[in-house]
């Protein structure tokens, strides 16, 4: 289907809003925009709004933000649930974080450790019991390094003083314990959490080897921002080492407390998740003097601009060495171009996911002669819209917190061949017929960043978008008279 | 009154950044930008106007500042 004219975007807009009440269709109106290069992103899509009760938002919490998102992947911390069962059971190692460790004995990833609060808990509070808590885990699991209490929406409710009972346990085990003020009910989602997370490892956690020692070199960076879901800390690491660097540390998939602890010693901190780790970037860099930049290793257009862009904060040694990193995979990219582009090209993607991904793959859709006509973040803040409008197609969709209403109808009319969001998407869309991907961790697969991660993106979009199963979706009694065999080809 | 981070964009021009707010945008003017003084009035890329104590001399930056929003105060 040819692309949609400005006119008939704007047009498409106005047709899914009809359906609201007068209010609630004055509020999404302003979520909802017509991509355009000239205009500024403030005036153009409103965002990190409360979402309205009863539309079906896709968002998560604080809780998850701190817990699911930043804390979490910090392997050899022991990251306690505080509150009900549920919070983290529900959510437990859904992520797919890699570690390197032995899960139980030094690293505690998939695991979940909750104070499974009852209603004598709530009643008299749970302070106690989460002091006994940390005893066992001290005991339990003597190779942990520290501890965080990610607090659930009770604690906050109840007024537990989990801070005092951490301050205690520091003293006793002699171990860092983070209380982490998340509950859930703070923010509009989880990007508060972030926030919160953020805030406690520049209280509690990034000060705290200041004084003390340790080796430098001049190209000391760190990963800032990358989860490792599927593996992806790792496709990056490996191309900054190759180009003459040191990794110091990985925030956070498989990061661990004394990386974290180590990063105000690095020369450059690499920020992938904007959305997520700008704020301790930006107090490294108020409070160290430690620069910091963005960088996108989706797809080797980027990632090769990436590289350069990097390399640009250092000496001439490593800017070579960037260019033989880049002329040696660059074969290697044009193996997966030549074999995936026929394929895939002319192919339309829409989008809708969290953090940095609704902007930053849209490169490597595009290496592979793909276009993304659609996209829209869960949570996103206007800076984030900022840097999304010029990676974005003229007169494309752009949707914020979109509904499930929305989403559906824009997919009915846009309809595009590929449609890449969460796992509460994924089954509507495809019964509908439309081929889909799972792009908060990769549906199972990965790494996608990098150049390793690009010839495995590519492989999984030609797997989907061309499986012959979208060709026997419509039984045959509901065939139009000629036999669709054909299709196959 | 609000906390306000300064900073040196990746284009070489002042960037004004408000927490929590997550606004972020570049400084086209700043009232006072010598050796010896530094702040006043700021007016951002969209418009808006803010206003922070001058500085003596120039800060290293990014410096967080108290900055008040001057005029207009829609949303
Ligand atoms: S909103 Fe509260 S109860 Fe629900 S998952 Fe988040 S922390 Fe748990």
């Amino acid at each position: 289907m040819a692309t949609l004219t400005r006119e008939e975007t704007e047009a498409l807009i106005q047709e899914v809003l009809e359906v609201y009440p007068e209010k609630a269709k004055k509020d999404r109106a302003k979520h909802l925009a017509v991509n355009d290069h000239e205009a500024n992103a403030k005036k153009c899509v409103t965002s990190n709004r409360k979402s309205l009760p009863g539309v079906m938002t896709i968002r998560g919490c604080a809780y998850a933000g701190s817990k699911g998102v930043v804390w979490g992947p910090i392997k050899d911390m022991i990251h306690i649930s505080h509150g009900p069962v549920g919070c983290g059971q529900y959510s437990r190692a859904g992520r797919r974080n890699y570690y390197v460790g032995v899960t139980g004995i030094n690293a505690f990833g998939e695991m979940n450790f909750t104070s499974d609060f009852q209603e004598r808990d709530i009643v008299f509070g749970g302070d106690k019991k989460l002091a006994k808590l940390i005893g066992e885990i001290e005991k339990l699991f003597p190779l942990n390094n520290g501890i965080t209490i990610q607090s659930e929406c009770p604690i906050g409710l109840i007024g537990d003083d989990i801070e005092a009972v951490s301050k205690k346990a520091t003293a006793e085990f002699g171990k860092t314990v983070v209380p982490v003020r998340c509950e859930g009910f703070r923010g509009v989602s989880q990007s508060l959490g972030h926030h919160i997370a953020n805030d406690a490892v520049r209280d509690w956690v990034i000060g705290n080897r200041d004084n003390k020692p340790f080796e430098q070199t001049a190209y000391d960076v760190a990963i800032i921002g990358d989860y490792n879901i599927g593996g992806d800390a790792w496709s990056s690491r490996i191309l900054l080492e190759e180009m003459g660097l040191r990794v110091v540390a990985q925030w956070s998939g498989d990061g661990t407390l004394a990386e974290m602890e180590n990063t105000p010693k690095v020369k450059l901190n690499l920020l992938h998740c904007y959305r997520s780790m700008n704020y301790i970037s930006r107090h490294m860099e108020e409070k160290y003097g430690i620069p910091w930049v963005e960088y996108n290793f989706f797809g080797p257009t980027k990632v090769a601009e990436s590289l350069r862009k990097i390399a640009s904060f250092f000496d001439d040694s490593i800017k070579a060495k960037t260019e033989e990193v880049i002329a040696k995979y660059q074969p290697m990219m044009q193996a997966v171009i030549d074999k995936y582009k026929p394929r895939l090209q002319g192919k339309r993607v829409m989008l809708y996911v969290g953090g940095l991904r609704p902007r930053h793959v849209i490169g490597a859709y595009e290496d592979l002669g793909m276009e993304v006509v659609g996209t829209g973040y869960e949570f996103g803040h206007n800076d984030d819209y900022e840097r999304t409008v010029k990676e974005m197609g003229n007169a494309t969709l752009l949707y914020d917190d979109v509904t499930g209403f929305e989403f559906e109808e824009f997919v009915k009319k846009v309809k595009p061949d590929l449609i890449g969001s969460g796992i509460k998407e994924k089954y509507i869309f495809q019964k509908m017929g439309i081929p889909f991907r799972q792009m908060h961790s990769w549906d199972y697969s990965g790494p996608y960043h990098g150049y390793d991660g690009f010839a495995i993106f590519a492989r999984d979009m030609d797997m989907t978008l061309n499986n012959p199963c979208w060709s026997t979706l419509t039984p045959p009694w509901k065939k139009p008279q000629a036999p669709a065999l054909a299709a196959a080809a | 009154m609000a906390n306000i981070m300064i900073r040196r964009g990746d284009n070489g021009a002042l960037s004004f950044y408000l927490p929590k707010k997550d606004l972020e945008d570049d400084i086209v003017s700043l009232e006072f930008e010598t050796p010896q003084r530094w702040g006043g009035e700021l007016v951002l890329k969209d418009g808006s106007r803010w206003h922070f104590e001058p500085l003596e001399g120039e800060p290293r930056l990014p410096i967080t500042v108290r900055a008040r929003r001057l005029g207009g105060e829609d949303d």
